[in-house]
């Protein structure tokens, strides 16, 4: 997890101003900086790492029908002859302007596979959280207000049971019953060209479902947990004894200091709305780029595999920077500093 | 082939066709009346297609159908020549029209090639329709045709049939309608082999497939979107007169089984390829849907290494084959769905099936007696098995329970269906190929069973084999070739490394909405041809 305050600063960092160090654009700067580090050195291990796998993009694409032959004028037409690091600072060059490259199997370039799927995956993650974080953060508050009440069980067990349940179950049980036998929704994400508020649910309200499943329970748990710590401190005893009520004293003086956690806690069930939603993408047939991925690892895509390697990457950076920073914005504490 | 096979039923034996087909008889009963009444097999698919016609509702024009298969990727092409599974090959199907095509009992009739002709069946002569057209209006000319089937000999193609191109060793314009095709050495079985998805006829030039198609097939391109979907509408002009019926159809891939059935059983789509047999009760349950069983040449086969220990032995090889127990391996693993095989890859079926030649029977006693005269009493094998070849895990069990015994110790080493044809296939003394179906014998067994085959799975040699195939491939005589057929499937029954267990049906379920549905056993959605043969009621 992200620090928000650097304790100390090594080497360069220490060339720089005081009053720069700690502010929030300092911190930004300073995230994009090691940012980029992280997506060079991703993106390098990505590449070594897709390399070791059994096979390349040619013997994959000939299957059984395989001969030397063929597979060397397919490796020579994808450039994959040359050897491995020639082939990483090409992309790389590429990368740097502005070009992702041509994909191997699809014959098409990268950048236009990623825009017919990425805007999909948008779609489903900014929908899943906006459902799923209101009724986490509600469920967590409250659990933690009435903490140790039966409420507070009843919602623990419920939200424990629902990460302890595969997402491939809660998914298959949902089509069974709200596609095949009520048929009621659309047992395919993309079966129908959505234009309508009616088809929007009846696309959506499925794959959100299941995936509100996974990521409510997470957030909610920390949620509880740091209201709960703040609750336990000796302003909220303070802020009680003053004769504040209860919900006052929870989202008033506890939420906003516990805010920061949360956030971070947010942040990352949300960066795996992206990536890892594949088994539902599956289920559903929903065109995201998770299956995008997973069909370019299976192909030896090498660009494709590059591609959403950064794009998962980067969108898990950004969460957690903006987490970081509305922790900070929210903190007076760190935000006057 | 060459001649328009007149149907020869007396008004007797014609009544009792039409009788069973009025009582409903299945396609594949019919064709046993009439074969025992000695009817040539392709005047029997004819008959029955007349006679479908004549009984069923008429065909209506008009509709949208969805379609979902398998596997679908990035992967996926428009390029016929790079087609790499049922996907794929539906889609060429609909876009494109080949020189020939295979009928229900995969014996190549006419298709843009309105007349074929040969010389010793080394040069053969197509003569070229005059009405096929172009999506793009072109008409289809014998430049068109040169350049569909010499693209595959250029390695940068990177055909999946370049070693079967390989052997056209001219392929010409021979007038101003007629494409003149020189081979190596005499095959009989040209015309069965361009009825294959990859060689049906593209532009002239066409280098692009990535977006769009241009052929003369039944259906054109409104939107292709890799790994997504695609959307096919009709072709007005096709040369087919009266077909297709459909307006559009669209295929899509749902890679999870238990959701390709739910989207059929919401009615997201119509049809659904590729079902696992244990499906098949829910579907059948539920009214509104039915289940299709095409009877194939598709198997799982376990490969055993003729240049490696302990699989190099006779005995140890014949051992194994009496351990499989076939039976078992039709009702627990497949559900009933396949037909128990005899360790030969000409399933019955098959024109050139041999039904002389005895049943090899799950034989623990003779397994035994095989195993000691090997001298491996007592000794360990490991066999790799993987999801990539269908069943073989769980026939890999099965054998181990057998080997147990006979006191072999069987190791199943389970390894992922990811990279297993490039990295595992034949590279193991003991493994599982999976083989599909090929209409010609001929490439059957030039493929995967000659001494000098790129695919010879076993890596088994057998002079007098080779030399059959290649007076057979030359044989225009059909009886002499039966009869040559037969001894090499006895020969592999006998003498290769490779057992046999069952062949696998296609399982494939639609709504009954659906009509016009049969089988052609190539390949699931009627050898991949659906499309231009469907209707919509209701």
């Amino acid at each position: 997890m992200a620090e928000a305050r650097p304790a100390a600063l090594p080497g360069w960092r220490a060339g720089v101003p005081a009053r720069w160090r700690g502010t929030t654009a300092w911190l930004i700067a300073n995230r994009i900086g090691s940012g980029a580090l992280t997506l060079l050195i991703v993106s390098a291990v990505i590449f070594i790492i897709t390399g070791w796998l059994p096979g390349d993009a040619a013997q994959e694409a000939l299957g059984q029908s395989a001969t030397p032959e063929t597979v060397a004028a397919l490796r020579a037409q994808y450039g994959l002859d040359k050897p491995p690091y020639v082939r990483y600072f090409d992309w790389l060059v590429g990368l740097l302007s502005g070009h992702l490259g041509q994909s191997f199997t699809a014959s098409m370039p990268v950048t236009e596979l990623i825009a017919a799927r990425l805007p999909k995956s948008l779609v489903l993650a900014a929908v899943t959280a906006a459902v799923s974080v209101p009724i986490a953060l509600a469920i967590g508050i409250v659990s933690a207000m009435w903490r140790g009440t039966l409420l507070d069980r009843a919602l623990n067990i419920a939200t424990l049971s629902m990460v302890a349940v595969p997402e491939f179950l809660v998914a298959t049980i949902a089509v069974l019953i709200f596609a095949v036998k009520l048929q009621w929704l659309s047992a395919l994400s993309n079966a129908v060209d959505v234009s309508t508020p009616t088809q929007f649910f009846r696309t959506y309200a499925m794959p959100v479902a299941t995936l509100c499943f996974v990521v409510i329970a997470q957030m909610a748990r920390m949620t509880r947990a740091a209201v709960i710590d703040q609750l336990s401190a000796s302003y909220v005893e303070m802020a009680v004894l003053k004769g504040a009520r209860p919900a006052r004293v929870a989202l008033r003086h506890a939420l906003p200091n516990a805010i920061g956690p949360i956030a971070n806690a947010v942040a990352l069930s949300l960066s795996y709305l992206l990536g890892g939603v594949v088994i539902v993408e599956s289920i559903f047939n929903y065109p995201g780029i998770a299956s995008l991925m997973v069909d370019a690892v299976s192909n030896r895509d090498m660009p494709v595999v590059q591609a959403c390697a950064m794009i998962f990457c980067f969108a898990y950076l950004l969460l957690v920077l903006v987490a970081d920073v509305v922790a900070i914005l929210a903190n007076p504490r760190l935000r006057h500093r | 082939m060459d001649d328009k096979n007149p149907i020869r039923l007396s008004t007797s034996d014609q009544q009792r066709v039409l009788q069973a087909l009025a009582r409903g008889a299945s396609r594949r009963e019919v064709l046993k009346i009439l074969l025992s009444m000695g009817v040539m097999a392709a005047s029997a698919g004819s008959l029955v297609a007349m006679s479908t016609k004549a009984h069923a509702q008429q065909p209506k024009k008009g509709g949208r159908i969805r379609a979902a298969t398998p596997s679908s990727s990035t992967a996926d092409t428009l390029d016929p020549a790079k087609g790499a599974h049922a996907t794929d090959y539906t889609r060429h199907c609909m876009l494109y029209s080949g020189l020939t095509q295979l009928d229900a009992t995969l014996t190549p009739q006419p298709a843009l090639a309105e007349e074929i002709r040969n010389d010793k069946a080394t040069v053969w002569t197509f003569k070229l329709r005059k009405d096929a057209k172009f999506h793009d209006g072109s008409p289809l000319t014998p430049a068109d045709v040169v350049y569909s089937l010499n693209r595959h000999k250029d390695a940068a193609t990177a055909s999946k049939v370049k070693s079967v191109a390989d052997q056209f060793t001219e392929v010409k314009a021979g007038g101003p309608n007629e494409v003149k095709v020189t081979l190596a050495g005499p095959n009989a079985d040209l015309p069965v082999i361009l009825a294959a998805s990859h060689f049906l006829i593209v532009k002239d030039g066409a280098k692009d497939f990535s977006t769009t198609a241009n052929g003369c097939g039944a259906f054109k391109v409104k939107e292709f979107k890799p790994g997504v979907r695609s959307v096919f509408v009709r072709n007005d002009n096709y040369w087919r007169a009266g077909k297709p019926y459909l307006d559009e159809v669209e295929i899509i891939g749902i890679q999870d089984e238990a959701a390709r059935v739910n989207a059929l059983l919401s009615g997201d789509v119509q049809m659904v390829m590729a079902v696992d047999p244990r499906s098949t009760a829910r579907i059948k349950a539920t009214q509104g849907f039915a289940v299709l069983e095409t009877k194939s040449g598709l198997y799982t086969d376990l490969v055993m290494r003729q240049d490696a220990a302990p699989t190099n032995n006779p005995d140890f090889v014949m051992a194994m084959k009496y351990l499989i127990d076939r039976e078992q391996a039709k009702n627990a693993v497949f559900r009933g769905f396949a037909v128990v095989a005899n360790d030969q890859p000409i399933p019955p079926s098959h024109r050139y099936h041999f039904a002389g030649l005895p049943q090899r029977p799950y034989d623990l006693d003779k397994a035994k007696f095989h195993l000691q005269k090997a001298g491996l009493v007592g000794s360990t094998a490991t066999i790799v098995a993987t999801p990539a070849a269908n069943g073989s895990i769980d026939m890999a069990v099965l054998m181990q329970q057998s080997a147990q015994k006979i006191g072999l110790t069987l190791n199943v080493n389970r390894v992922p269906a990811d990279g297993y044809w490039s990295n595992h296939w034949m590279k193991h003394p003991l493994g599982f190929g999976n083989i599909n179906p090929r209409p010609s014998a001929d490439q059957l067994l030039t493929q995967f069973f000659k001494s000098d085959a790129q695919w010879n799975e076993s890596g088994w040699k057998n002079e007098q084999f080779d030399q059959l195939v290649l007076a057979a491939r030359a044989e225009t005589d059909e009886a002499k070739r039966k009869k040559m057929y037969g001894d090499m499937q006895v020969l592999i029954h006998e003498k290769c490394g490779i057992g046999i267990p069952v062949f696998l049906s296609f399982v494939e379920a639609h709504s009954s909405k659906v009509k016009g549905m049969g089988s052609i056993p190539i390949g699931a959605f009627m050898g991949y041809t659906f499309a231009e043969h469907v209707w919509l009621d209701g």
